[in-house]
């Protein structure tokens, strides 16, 4: 997967867990907390997510890599830049 | 072998359920009774369909509220929100002998009803206001420490502190006389803040919703399967043996029979101590009129009744019920779509304290004569603040603290659980956890959010 197939990933998995979210707006440099009514339960299902589709482990102290969309794609893209896109 | 076994199918045990399915677990959810709901459960008698928990969903926020438990359970559970088809309330009622507190969903009402009828306690409302606001509902050390204490410190007028606490002890304090500040802040949140809401068709849509979505992902779920005992090797729970001999296993296992209740279950403790359980249990009174209640001049969705200044909080201590205090409820004053309609039938719901010791020892034919007894003393407690409905009257059921019992398995019918809270959820077992009352969450809403926390914070993490 390339970074803009993670970055589509990751729209997804927040759409699936905040459906009435506008993503459209969302900007990539800014954290996620700021933009979005994210809590501690939606970050862990952000990994959750992640591990359930693509079988990607994120450590508990890596979870604040995934703060903002452009750390998230970051800090994923080694971890799944050998994944087929589904 | 399954990933978790979940002990109680009721609001919690199913919400936990969702989440380890969704996740791929393998889960299964043991039940006891012949039908799902626990606490929150439906029945059906003479034709018609009965709630046997539900006065209200509390914490009701409206559609695109991003905050507050209600729209973390939708996400968590993926659910939309108009899964759960809530209507609002009409409006509710605090009554006392001389005062009346009106309140609404949001605290713009309750506010201007304080300003006007406590005038010199409006600022020091505010004050209460702040203490509530910061609360941290994540904080456990805080939990703990008296309502009482604070509301005292805060407000002058005893009236007001009686008032306030009523309904919220009414609606979800295990503790007799006083309450945890924690859960107190939780129950303002929920009831003042956030406000009541119910589903047309009642609680059985969102179990349905629930089941449903449950069976969906893989999970099992087994009625008419309670658990004889958790079984325990080597300081570690491996599973259960059901009361027909069949044995599960279980890698990690999720109990919301109740702290006390579990705890008895585990081979490797031999004396659970019964002193722990809660004592508050309830009778309910249920009228069907031959019209809806608003044709008859009773228009509100919940009145909190008490018929002195000082609301007394306790189990009976000579009788079968306390008729000093109570709640009334009509399903039918809420505002629902026009598209839905009516309900079938007019009801009244009347809610009072009950021994449930007492209760308990009734032989089955003065059970029954007790039951008409306690109906008709309960009606005639109630109509003092309410239009006089007793000449509308077409059908009538009551349950009393032995049918919770027969729907929760909590000892002594208590319907809020034990006053001592196990807010992680955690016991002396490193793989058996709790969910649901004993948790710490009440209400509907409350008892969803704890069989998710738990869940996340348990089982999903290895």
């Amino acid at each position: 997967m390339t970074p803009a197939d993670i970055r589509d990933e990751i729209l997804d998995i927040l759409e699936d867990i905040a459906p009435d979210e506008d993503l459209g707006e969302l900007k990539d440099e800014v954290a996620f907390r700021e933009q979005l009514e994210l809590d501690s339960m939606d970050f862990l299902d952000i990994v959750m997510e992640l591990r359930k589709r693509h079988r990607v482990q994120v450590p508990e102290e890596d979870y604040g890599e995934l703060a903002s969309m452009h750390s998230t794609v970051t800090y994923l893209t080694p971890l799944m830049k050998d994944l087929q896109k589904a | 072998m399954y990933d978790t076994i979940i002990i109680g199918a009721g609001m919690s045990g199913l919400a936990a359920g969702i989440r380890l399915a969704h996740f791929d677990q393998r889960v299964c959810i043991l039940e006891r009774h012949y039908t799902i709901g626990g606490l929150n459960s439906f029945y059906r008698l003479g034709g018609r369909d009965y709630d046997v928990g539900l006065h209200a969903v509390t914490n009701f926020t409206p559609k695109g509220a991003k905050k507050g438990p209600l729209a973390r359970l939708l996400r968590q559970l993926r659910f939309k929100w108009e899964d759960f088809a809530l209507a609002p309330q009409v409006g509710s009622t605090i009554a006392f002998p001389d005062v009346q507190l009106h309140f609404g969903n949001g605290l713009e009402l309750l506010e201007a009803e304080i300003a006007s009828k406590f005038p010199a306690q409006k600022d020091a409302f505010q004050q209460l206001l702040t203490k509530i606001i910061d609360y941290d509902d994540l904080d456990e050390d805080n939990f703990g420490g008296s309502t009482r204490e604070v509301l005292s410190e805060t407000i002058s007028d005893p009236l007001l502190v009686e008032m306030l606490l009523c309904p919220l002890m009414w609606y979800g304090n295990a503790r007799e006389h006083d309450m945890d500040f924690g859960q107190f802040c939780i129950m303002f949140r929920s009831i003042f803040m956030e406000g009541f809401a119910r589903p047309f068709n009642g609680v059985r849509l969102i179990l349905k919703n629930l089941v449903r979505r449950f069976r969906s992902l893989g999970g099992e779920l087994k009625l008419r399967s309670g658990v004889e005992r958790i079984k325990v090797e080597d300081g570690k729970a491996v599973g259960v043996v059901l009361d027909s001999g069949e044995e599960l296993e279980g890698r990690k296992i999720l109990s919301s029979a109740g702290l006390v209740e579990t705890i008895r279950l585990c081979e490797d403790i031999t004396e659970a101590d019964p002193q722990q359980a809660g004592q508050m249990s309830f009778t309910e009174s249920i009228s069907i009129l031959d019209k809806p209640p608003k044709q008859i001049g009773f228009d509100r969705t919940i009145v909190f009744y008490n018929d002195s200044d000082s609301f007394h909080w306790e189990k009976p201590s000579d009788s079968l019920c306390d008729m000093r205090t109570g709640v009334i409820c009509s399903p039918n004053n809420y505002l629902y779509d026009e598209s839905d309609g009516d309900l079938p039938d007019g009801v009244i719901r009347i809610t009072t304290i009950a021994d449930s010791d007492r209760w308990s020892v009734l032989p089955e034919d003065e059970y029954k004569l007790e039951k008409l007894r306690w109906y008709d003393r309960t009606i005639a407690s109630a109509v003092r603040f309410i239009p006089d409905f007793r000449g509308h009257v077409v059908d009538t059921d009551m349950f009393t603290p032995n049918t919770i019992r027969r729907f929760t398995w909590h000892d002594n019918g208590a319907v809020y659980g034990a006053p001592e809270k196990r807010l992680d959820g955690t016991t002396h077992l490193p793989n058996l956890f709790l969910c649901g009352t004993d948790q710490g969450f009440v209400g509907i809403i409350g008892s969803i959010v704890s069989g998710i926390s738990i869940a996340n914070q348990h089982c999903l993490r290895d």
